[in-house]
């Protein structure tokens, strides 16, 4: 038996936060950076460390609070997705100003593809523009170990350091010998300094100053230097590659057999970039060819335009990403061998995501859809992104949009003289994140529609991490309960009320009263409330075979197209829809569907 | 640099692809065979889809054992590709090398083309009979071992059907009904691929 352990990236990112010594750690949860910091809290408990863990609210609270416990000398660290750092760029500006005394680190992952993300966005250039330094991991290993080394370069120059893995990282997984842990022993001490913490503008100017000497200072910093792959040969071309498209460069030297004709290095911090490496590279090489994810951050500090092939010159492509095969793509003509037959790439698309089984989300948008036919549908970010598939998803912005945008249309509307019923939905910890401030700025505006908050219970869609309505910590312990309904009242809300939307005829009714109100009062919100079926009724479990389709069903497919729920299945041969019993749960929803009532709850759980 | 490792995992470097849907349980077999390469001593990446795609759209996973760097198995050069779900063929057959092999749950061997050894089994109708609907991924991945075994001259698996039992067992820890469920489902596979 070995003693090395497989671990996913982002519990290897976690690992190495813990072994380190980080005593505060906040996160909200998304896709790739959910798992780091549940990992967090699993390592400290194993390890008996005494850590403050905690799923924020968003990721600007979490950065706060992370950022708060570095200055008064702990180590701390923040997690979040690259749309995340969107959320929290606004402390991290400023927090790189005034510095830190404790390490602190900043995970932002990026999804190039993007896999499950709005946007393809680097965050390397938002490190850039807050003028803090990036690591760039090319594998979970690594990632673990850039955790500490984060914390020592953080403390040797008082600054924040931005962590940056890409999916291709924190969702890889590999065999790891996990390290010792440094406990820091250390208690928090806060030194007053109204002019570093409180700094006024008159500071702010030599804070910038003093900002810019560290990250010149940084720049020559041993420790997180490239590295030659191959230094003992003779080379006029250089590849300097980071992150995960340095590991499929490396992969890819050997397989090419251009190891002996082209320098390989692995640029693990991209910014700064070190001031001695851009010089070695042009005095070296007459040609440079740079592969980094998503955005030319190497490339543009690398002066000499005329010698350096990347995203700006068209060598690399601009978008999506860097997969093996166009890298291979890329290095082959990079070093002047012929292109080589390679076998049609794996193909796109499929069978689309749909909400689960038995999930309550699709009875909230089909009963929307009966409510309020032709209406406009604005979304959010989450699971219930999906309600796309059943035509009752018109808009999805960002975080807390569907709010603001349902506001935004009612205002156009009226303005052109016309009335459409608008049925914004959003999910319970969005709402939480982003969704209270622009539901007062409706409230105090006078906006007419209709929010529908999808209260599951649960952050879903990123492996169900508790909510402020749930009274778990993010280690499981209890916490105080913030209550919905009183939030809503508190912005100004007259009309909100509560509902389990799996009563189908009872919900439809209810959004129907609601729009009267809207159309006269203005704003009214439905709070639809059903746990998430991931949670409380898996697909296949005791549910299954409980529904039976009677030869009634004559095959219009209006439950297939308008609930799309994956348990129905369209037989054409038969020309009816079948229930698939691997998957159905037994919810029963369907049952109020059909409009030929062919669909019924059976009588035992055997038939499926 | 030093060149790969090719010659000092031989025969066990091998590259997988798993391709399902939501709820499958890829990520669990995936998981599964990466820690019986580890039990053996063999270095190994893997490569996870999660997030959207998990709400029952297409999931795929890489893995790779003895000695790569990249976490991603690329076109043409899978020695072998499991699949979950038959429709995901048309998918996922390019990762497959020549001469690989295609284990697929599915009622007969579909058409994969030349230069492919194909084994087939309804794994869904297995699972379901047996009441262990969620058990399918393991049915099938009993059966691939017991079908393709470990041969390190001819392709296949790195591992024999045996290892991934007691890697099972160990990720399973203390055992009960949800461990003696999951071997079952493993050895159902296994009886019908020997």
């Amino acid at each position: 038996m070995s003693d090395r352990i497989l671990m996913q990236g982002n519990d290897a990112i976690a690992r190495g936060l813990v072994e380190a010594g980080c005593a505060v750690a906040a996160s909200y949860p998304g896709t790739p950076a959910s798992e780091i910091l549940s990992s967090i809290d699993r390592w400290r408990k194993k390890h008996g460390v005494k850590m403050h863990v905690e799923w924020a609210v968003n990721e600007k609270v979490a950065l706060e609070i992370a950022y708060t416990a570095a200055i008064t000398g702990l180590r701390a660290a923040v997690g979040m997705k690259q749309v995340g750092l969107n959320v929290a760029s606004d402390p991290l500006l400023s927090a790189a100003y005034l510095g830190v005394t404790g390490g602190f680190i900043v995970v932002s992952a990026d999804d190039p593809g993007p896999h499950s993300s709005q946007t393809e966005q680097d965050s390397r250039l938002l490190a850039m523009m807050a003028k803090v330094p990036v690591l760039d991991p090319s594998s979970p290993a690594q990632a673990m170990t850039l955790a500490g080394t984060g914390f020592d370069l953080s403390e040797s120059f008082g600054v924040p350091v931005m962590l940056r893995p890409t999916t291709r990282v924190c969702h890889a997984s590999q065999d790891i010998d996990a390290g010792p842990f440094r406990p820091q022993a250390r208690e928090a001490r806060f030194v007053k300094d109204p002019a570093r913490w409180a700094a006024t503008p008159a500071f702010r100017r030599k804070l910038h100053d003093r900002l810019s000497e560290k990250i010149a200072a940084i720049a020559a910093w041993p420790a997180t230097a490239p590295v030659c792959m191959n230094p003992d040969v003779p080379a006029r071309k250089a590849v300097a590659a980071s992150g995960v498209a340095f590991a499929h460069a490396r992969e890819l030297f050997d397989e090419l057999g251009i190891s002996d004709r082209i320098a390989l290095y692995q640029v693990v911090q991209p910014y700064p970039l070190h001031a001695g490496f851009i010089e070695h590279l042009l005095r070296t090489y007459a040609e440079i060819l740079v592969l980094e994810e998503s955005a030319p951050v190497i490339e543009m500090q690398v002066a000499d335009r005329r010698r350096v092939r990347g995203r700006m010159t068209g060598a690399v492509p601009e978008t999506g990403e860097l997969s093996p095969e166009i890298i291979g793509r890329i290095l082959s003509r990079f070093a002047g061998l012929s292109a080589r037959a390679e076998p049609p790439p794996a193909a796109e698309g499929g069978r689309r995501p749909t909400l689960c089984p038995g999930c309550a989300h699709r009875s909230s948008f089909y009963a929307i859809r009966k409510a309020a036919p032709g209406g406009i549908y604005p979304s959010d970010i989450g699971c219930y992104t999906l309600g796309i598939n059943l035509g009752a998803v018109d808009t999805v912005l960002c975080m807390g949009a569907a709010i603001s945008q349902a506001a935004g249309f009612d205002y156009a509307h009226r303005l052109s003289g016309k009335t459409v019923d608008i049925v914004a939905t959003i999910g319970d910890s969005t709402f939480y994140h982003a969704g209270i401030p622009p539901l007062i700025d409706a409230v105090v505006q006078g906006a007419r529609f209709l929010l529908v908050i999808l209260d599951n219970g649960t952050t879903a869609m990123t492996g169900n991490q508790p909510t402020p309505g749930t009274g778990i910590g993010a280690g499981g312990e209890t916490t105080s309960i913030v209550d919905m309904e009183g939030l809503v009242r508190a912005c100004g809300v007259r009309f909100c009320r509560v509902a389990n939307p799996d009563r189908l005829p009872e919900f439809v009714a209810l959004l129907k009263e609601a729009l009267v109100h809207v159309r006269s009062l203005g704003v009214a919100v439905v709070i639809a409330r059903q746990p998430c079926a991931m949670v409380t009724r898996p697909a296949g479990g005791e549910g299954r075979g409980a529904i039976v389709i009677t030869e009634e069903c004559n095959g219009c497919g209006h439950c297939v197209e308008r609930f799309e729920c994956p348990a129905l299945v369209f037989d054409e041969a038969a020309n009816r829809v079948r229930i698939d019993g691997m998957i159905c749960n037994g919810c029963g929803v369907c049952v109020h569907v059909c409009p030929l009532g062919a669909i019924h709850p059976g009588s035992s759980g055997e038939e499926a | 640099m030093e060149s790969d490792s090719r010659g000092k995992w031989g025969g066990l470097r091998r590259q997988i692809v798993l391709s399902g849907v939501g709820g499958q349980g890829i990520l669990f077999i995936t998981r599964l065979l990466a820690e019986t390469a580890i039990a053996g001593g063999l270095p190994v990446l893997a490569s996870e889809t999660h997030g959207m795609a998990q709400r029952g759209g297409v999931v795929v996973s890489h893995l790779k054992t003895g000695g790569f760097h990249s976490p991603l198995v690329r076109t043409g050069r899978a020695d072998l590709l499991i699949v979950l779900k038959e429709e995901n063929i048309v998918l996922h057959r390019p990762f497959l090398a020549d001469g690989g092999f295609l284990v697929v749950n599915a009622p007969a061997p579909p058409d994969a083309g030349p230069g492919v050894r194909v084994h087939a089994i309804d794994a869904d109708a297995l699972a379901l009979s047996r009441g262990i609907p969620q058990a399918v991924n393991l049915v099938l991945l009993g059966f691939a071992l017991a079908r393709i075994g470990c041969d390190g001259t001819a392709g296949g698996f790195f591992c024999t059907a045996g290892e991934v039992r007691e890697a099972l067992s160990r990720r399973q820890g203390a055992g009960g009904a949800r461990l003696s469920g999951s071997l079952a489902a493993l050895d159902l596979g296994i009886a019908h691929g020997s």
